[in-house]
């Protein structure tokens, strides 16, 4: 299996264990695509966590401010009709723990991965840009009439040698 | 014997989940106090009386473990059971957490039997009214 096919499995099985552990709904199924910088233009709530170690690279969720605030009450059980604290709060964690189901899965295959702590972003007509050049694996799930878009863009560490796990066999490594 | 529980995570909507499902799991709890990282955890414990420690692991200033290697190092508060609640799924943080002297470990995504489950044997239950 390659890489865009693991990282995609992952993100389905992340979010779709946090949507019905923590939100208590189903995602819809998820259709993957590749996409590279620039992103398109951008209203809503856009939330950014750092992946560092034997791979780097960012895990990052978008959706549209009705979509957070949904989010949001469903999350805290509290009734939230405007983004504000409590919103970008539960965006902020619903975040992490999507991408860190993720990052422990592929930690698994790619050695020792880390987390920075989640930053979100809320605005109308804004762009978000990662320096360099960087292709995204994007997962698009529909939920209750919104859409939620994981975007994983993750490059092996240039600088590493990368150990790499094999589930039911001994560890190899390589050098990338 | 009603108990004081102390939640720390730098993520409000944690804090936030976590103060309902306590107060849903029919544990005889009095106050839940909240901190944002292992420091005012520890300013916390300084100033009030606490029977169970749930902690994030990863958070800015002090992290779950430093907290949790603080508390086992302190005559007063190495008693106290701390409860591990975290994204890491990282069977070395987890090690080492149980090495330290964590009571018990949750990983996020939880629902609230998986917590309750977890105090069951910690806390006491509420007396039926």
């Amino acid at each position: 299996m390659n890489l865009h096919q693991i990282i995609v499995d992952s993100v389905t099985e992340s979010a779709t264990n946090v949507f019905a552990t923590m939100l208590g709904g189903e995602l819809g199924p998820g259709t993957d695509s590749v996409t590279q910088e620039p992103p398109e233009t951008t209203d809503g709530v856009v939330s950014f966590i750092g992946i560092a170690g034997t791979w780097i690279g960012t895990g990052s969720i978008i959706c549209s401010s009705a979509m957070a605030c949904a989010v949001c009450s469903q999350l805290l059980m509290t009734e939230a009709s405007a983004v504000n604290e409590d919103v970008l709060d539960a965006v902020a964690e619903l975040t992490n723990m999507i991408i860190g189901g993720v990052k422990t899965d592929l930690e698994n295959r790619l050695g020792p991965l880390g987390l920075s702590i989640p930053t979100v972003v809320f605005g109308r007509n804004f762009r978000t840009r990662s320096v360099g050049s960087t292709e995204w694996i994007v997962v698009r799930f529909p939920w209750n009439g919104e859409e939620l878009a994981v975007k994983v863009s993750l490059a092996p560490n240039d600088k590493a040698v990368h150990t790499i796990h094999h589930p039911h066999t001994q560890s190899c490594t390589v050098d990338v | 014997m009603e108990s004081d529980v102390l939640v720390v995570d730098d993520s409000a909507a944690i804090r936030k989940i976590l103060q309902r499902v306590l107060r849903q799991t029919g544990m005889a709890i009095r106050t839940i106090h909240e901190a944002g990282d292992g420091q005012e955890a520890l300013t916390l414990l300084g100033a009030n009386r606490v029977d169970l420690v749930l902690t994030d692991i990863n958070m800015p200033n002090m992290d779950g473990l430093q907290l949790l290697a603080s508390l086992k190092g302190c005559a007063e508060w190495r008693d106290i059971p701390v409860v591990m609640i975290t994204t890491e799924g990282g069977e070395t943080k987890v090690a080492e957490a149980v090495k330290l002297g964590a009571a018990g470990y949750v990983r996020k995504p939880f629902t609230a039997d998986q917590i309750k489950e977890k105090l069951a044997g910690i806390l006491e239950p509420a007396l039926p009214l």
